[in-house]
Order: structure tokens, then C-alpha cells, then sequence
């Protein structure tokens, strides 16, 4: 690993989220968990950042202000996706305002499942996105994460 | 004429947690109106809750604010409960209690870590956030979640606390209070502290009144309001004493929240103490019908729920006036007059809950 990943810096959108997934986010940076020793600082200039990490799903309204955060964070960059809601809308899926997952607008690199995920998860994803952010630098693609399916009914267990 | 600047502040901005925006109209360095443009967490949940019969309702409902999950979903219990003449057992009407104010302790700590953070005092940030983590740990221990707990249903509550973690319960009070002690003298009497919140978006009884603001900010401008003294549940059992300050500004939210956090603190264990043995949920039969307000004291004010059943499973309409909504006239009528620099701490001040005011 190089210098780069050992300090990504975050900035945090919150797009449609239920607040639930942005305070575990705060709680993990917080002593308890702990992010910063991996170097994770949380910044709030997108020009500034390595990282995107969104919560909730997307709106019309919203849509466009996620894609110009996105766009103004320099390459190499990777984006954590916390929360249901963020793959699928989670338990507002069905809203009228609700478009679906962040997929939708901008490549997700990591999916983080969880309504709200516990911040162990969340450290997961991120120690998983640090990997990522250092293929991307050494010019590899990556492509995007696989999106998790909604099972409505989970298959028997025997 | 002085000339007029726009400014756009958020709807993504490091201060704010969540998006909202408001457009700073300034006149050299003073900010002298503000406009707010809100929408961008919209979703819809009022025609979705329509949509699922009134039990699914309820874990929806929770997602309204992950903040105040809890007491969303004992507002909207209440509601049905009422509507359906169900008699909620005492044993559940105390429990409920005792995660109702576990949630106001951490809520409010959340937004004190959140206020010294706005005026950059990070390591006062850090240390009462790492406070929070053990009403968090305790709320895990107790419901199963860390923040959304989903313990609360019609005619009761899920889950019981055991005799062994009402001992750990008390036992956290007791932790909880040596660590207020430890920093609140921080937050109430530290000189930059102090700098940054005494006479800072002043707020007067009658604009507060006329503005029809709500919870603390509208108990930090002389307002005497606190929905719990109107004993629903298992207030009826204990007095409530609201907090009271009159200067109106940020310092004086500040100590209204400060004693609410050890209010909270005495009314968990008032409620541990009285808690009666027997059942904590009864079955419920039927479908609810008729039309019912109900409200329910939350961290950042009154909530109002209004629910009309149609003898179905299906609700005809639901609607949530959330207590940031009703503080957000309050908080324009803060802003002018104010520092471009102040402005993030008066938002902070009124502890805006956008996700729960857009729904
Ligand atoms: S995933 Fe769950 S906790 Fe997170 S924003 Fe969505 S509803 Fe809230």
C-alpha cells in the first residue's frame, strides 16, 4: 500500500437517507470505532476527497447535486454506498419520489448492506474501498460493484 | 443602497449532516435574510404508510428519523392504540419509557457533539460522542438495535428487559452521569465556548410565539411547552418539570438541553424503580377505524401524528407535523441580524431533523 491509501479522505451525501446510516457513519469516526486510524479523515470540500460516501436513495430532486459532487472529486476516486437504501431504496422503495439505488446516477464501488449497517460493516467497506482506491491508481479497472438483489422471501433453509 | 449578496449554503456543507439549503442574502458581512429551499430528501413516506397495513406501518415509520426512531414509532402506537381502545399493560408503558428517554439522552448528545464540532472544538466532539456509545451499547443490549431498535408495537412492546439488565441499566445511569459531569462544564462555562453561543440568534418569547415553535427552543425563549406534562402513557406517574430559560439564544438552548439530559437520566430510573411486574404486550384483534390526534413529546419538540382508519387494514391518512418543521420558521426569524459565521451554529442550535421534516 501506498501513502495515497493510507489517508483517503471521505466526503459524506447524504441523498433520501432516514438519518439512521449518517449518525453510524459519524459514530464510526468517532473514538469507539475509530476510522481515523486508518487514516480515513472526513472532509467537507469534495475537491478535497478520495472518497464519496453516500447514504439513501435518489430523487429527482437530489440526482443531479450527487452527480455534481461526484464529478468535482478528482480521479482516482471510489465511492462506498451505506445503507439498503443506497443499492435499492431500501424500505422506501416503493415511494413515489424515490428513483432507486444511487447506481442509478453515479458507478458504486463498494455496497455496504445494512439498514443501518453496524459500523463494523461500514469499517469493512471502507478497508474494502482502500483496496480498490489503490488498484485504481495503478491504472487497473475495476468496473463497479455487484448489486444486491432484493429476495422477498428468503430461500428455505433445509 | 448597500449592495446584496447570495449565498447558497449547502445542501452539501460540512457543518450540516443533512441536506438543506439556504440562501444567505448578505449585506457586506451581516446576513440579513435567508431563504430556504428544501426537497432534496423527499421521498414520500406519508402515501407508502398508506400502503402497508397499520403493523408494517410501524417499522416504516421508525425510518421516519434515525434519530428519534423510538419515539416515532410510540407516537404512532399510541395513535392506533387509541383508536382500537387497546389498554397498554403498565409494565409496557414503562419500558417504553425508559428507551423513550435512553433516545432523548443519546439524541441530545448527539447534538451537542454535533454544535461543538460546528464551532470546531473537535476534541469536545469526540469526547461526548464517545459518552453516546454507551447509551448506544445499552440500547443494543436492551432492544437489539443500535439505533433502530423496533421493539415498540400495537398494545405494547416486543421485548421485555430482564431483571438482570435493569441492573445494567442502572448501572449505565450511574456511568452516564459521571460523564456529563466531566464535560458539561465544558459546553456551559468555557470562555470560546461561551463566545460562539451567548447572544447568538436570539429568539424572543413573542416571536417564538408567533412563529409557534416548539421543544427546546421554544422552552429556551420562556415558553413553557413540554408535552409530558400532559401525562400520556406512563407519564401520568411522574411529574415532568419543564426546563426553562429565558434569554432565548444559543447558550440558552444549550442549557435546556443540558438539564433535559439529566432529567432523562432521573426519569429512566424513576421508571426502572416503578416498574411494575406482568405482561409487557397483549394480543390485538381487529382493524383500527375513526381518527385520532396524538402527539408525543420528542428530543427536538412536539410531534403530531393524525392517523384516520377505516375499519381495514389500510390506513386512509397518515400525517406527521415533525417538530423541525415547526422550528424552522423560528430559525429564519434567528438569522438576520447575524455573522455569515454564525449562521452554522444557529442552524445547529435548533437541532434540525430534515429527513423527519421532508419525509
Ligand atoms: S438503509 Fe435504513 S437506516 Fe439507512 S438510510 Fe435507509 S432506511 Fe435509514
Amino acid at each position: 500500500m501506498s501513502a495515497f491509501s493510507k489517508s483517503p479522505w471521505v466526503v459524506h451525501y447524504n441523498c433520501n437517507s432516514c438519518n439512521g446510516c449518517d449518525i453510524e457513519l459519524l459514530a464510526c469516526l468517532t473514538p469507539m470505532y475509530d476510522l481515523e486510524r486508518f487514516g480515513v479523515l472526513n472532509v467537507g470540500n469534495p475537491k478535497h476527497a478520495d472518497v464519496l460516501v453516500v447514504t439513501g436513495s435518489v430523487n429527482h430532486r437530489n440526482a443531479p447535486v450527487l452527480k455534481n459532487v461526484y464529478d468535482q472529486i478528482p480521479d482516482p476516486k471510489v465511492v462506498v454506498a451505506l445503507g439498503v437504501c443506497t443499492s435499492t431504496g431500501g424500505i422506501f422503495a416503493e415511494c413515489y419520489n424515490v428513483l432507486g439505488g444511487i447506481d442509478k446516477v453515479i458507478p458504486v464501488d463498494v455496497f455496504v448492506p445494512g439498514c443501518p449497517p453496524r459500523p463494523e460493516a461500514m469499517i469493512d467497506g471502507f478497508v474494502k474501498a482502500l483496496g480498490i482506491l489503490e488498484e485504481k491508481r495503478g491504472g487497473k479497472d475495476t468496473g463497479s460493484a455487484e448489486k444486491p438483489t432484493i429476495t422477498l422471501f428468503p430461500p428455505a433453509v433445509e | 443602497m448597500t449592495r446584496q449578496t447570495i449565498i447558497p449554503f449547502g445542501p452539501q456543507h460540512p457543518v450540516l449532516p443533512e441536506p438543506i439549503q439556504l440562501k444567505l442574502v448578505l449585506e457586506d458581512k451581516k446576513v440579513v435574510g435567508a431563504i430556504p429551499s428544501i426537497g432534496y430528501i423527499h421521498r414520500g413516506l406519508e402515501k407508502l404508510a398508506q400502503q402497508k397495513d397499520y403493523i408494517q406501518s410501524i417499522f416504516l415509520i421508525e425510518r421516519i428519523c434515525g434519530i428519534c426512531s423510538f419515539l416515532h414509532s410510540m407516537a404512532y402506537c399510541q395513535g392506533i392504540e387509541e383508536m382500537m381502545n387497546v389498554e397498554v399493560p403498565p409494565r409496557a408503558n414503562n419500558l417504553r419509557i425508559i428507551w423513550a428517554e435512553m433516545h432523548r439522552i443519546h439524541s441530545h448528545l448527539l447534538w451537542m457533539g454535533l454544535l461543538a464540532d460546528s464551532f470546531g472544538f473537535e476534541s469536545l466532539f469526540m469526547e461526548i460522542w464517545r459518552c453516546r456509545e454507551t447509551v448506544l451499547d445499552i440500547m443494543e443490549e436492551t432492544a437489539g438495535g443500535r439505533v433502530m431498535l423496533g421493539v415498540c408495537t400495537v398494545g405494547g412492546v416486543r421485548r421485555d428487559i430482564p431483571p438482570e439488565l435493569i441492573k445494567k441499566v442502572l448501572a449505565t445511569c450511574d456511568e452516564l452521569q459521571a460523564h456529563f459531569d466531566h464535560f458539561i462544564p465544558s459546553i456551559l462555562n468555557d470562555y470560546s465556548v461561551k463566545q460562539r453561543t451567548v447572544g447568538v440568534g436570539v429568539l424572543t418569547k413573542e416571536v417564538a410565539l408567533e412563529r409557534g415553535v416548539v421543544g427546546p427552543v421554544a422552552r429556551a425563549s420562556g415558553v413553557v411547552m413540554d408535552h409530558r406534562v400532559a401525562k400520556y402513557g406512563a407519564y401520568a406517574n411522574f411529574d415532568v418539570e419543564p426546563q426553562i430559560e429565558q434569554d432565548g439564544d444559543c447558550y440558552a438552548r444549550s442549557k435546556v438541553r443540558v438539564r433535559e439530559l439529566y432529567q432523562s437520566l432521573d426519569l429512566v430510573r424513576q421508571s426502572v424503580a416503578t416498574l411494575p411486574e406482568g405482561e409487557f404486550n397483549i394480543p390485538v384483534k381487529g382493524n383500527p377505524d375513526g381518527e385520532v390526534i396524538s402527539r408525543v413529546e420528542q428530543p427536538r419538540g412536539e410531534v403530531l401524528y393524525y392517523l384516520r382508519g377505516n375499519g381495514s387494514k389500510f390506513l386512509d391518512r397518515m400525517r406527521v407535523r415533525t417538530p423541525t418543521f415547526a422550528n424552522l420558521p423560528g430559525l429564519l426569524a434567528m438569522i438576520p441580524g447575524c455573522e455569515l459565521s454564525d449562521v452554522p451554529v444557529i442552524i445547529l442550535s435548533i437541532d434540525p431533523c430534515i429527513s423527519c421534516t421532508e419525509r
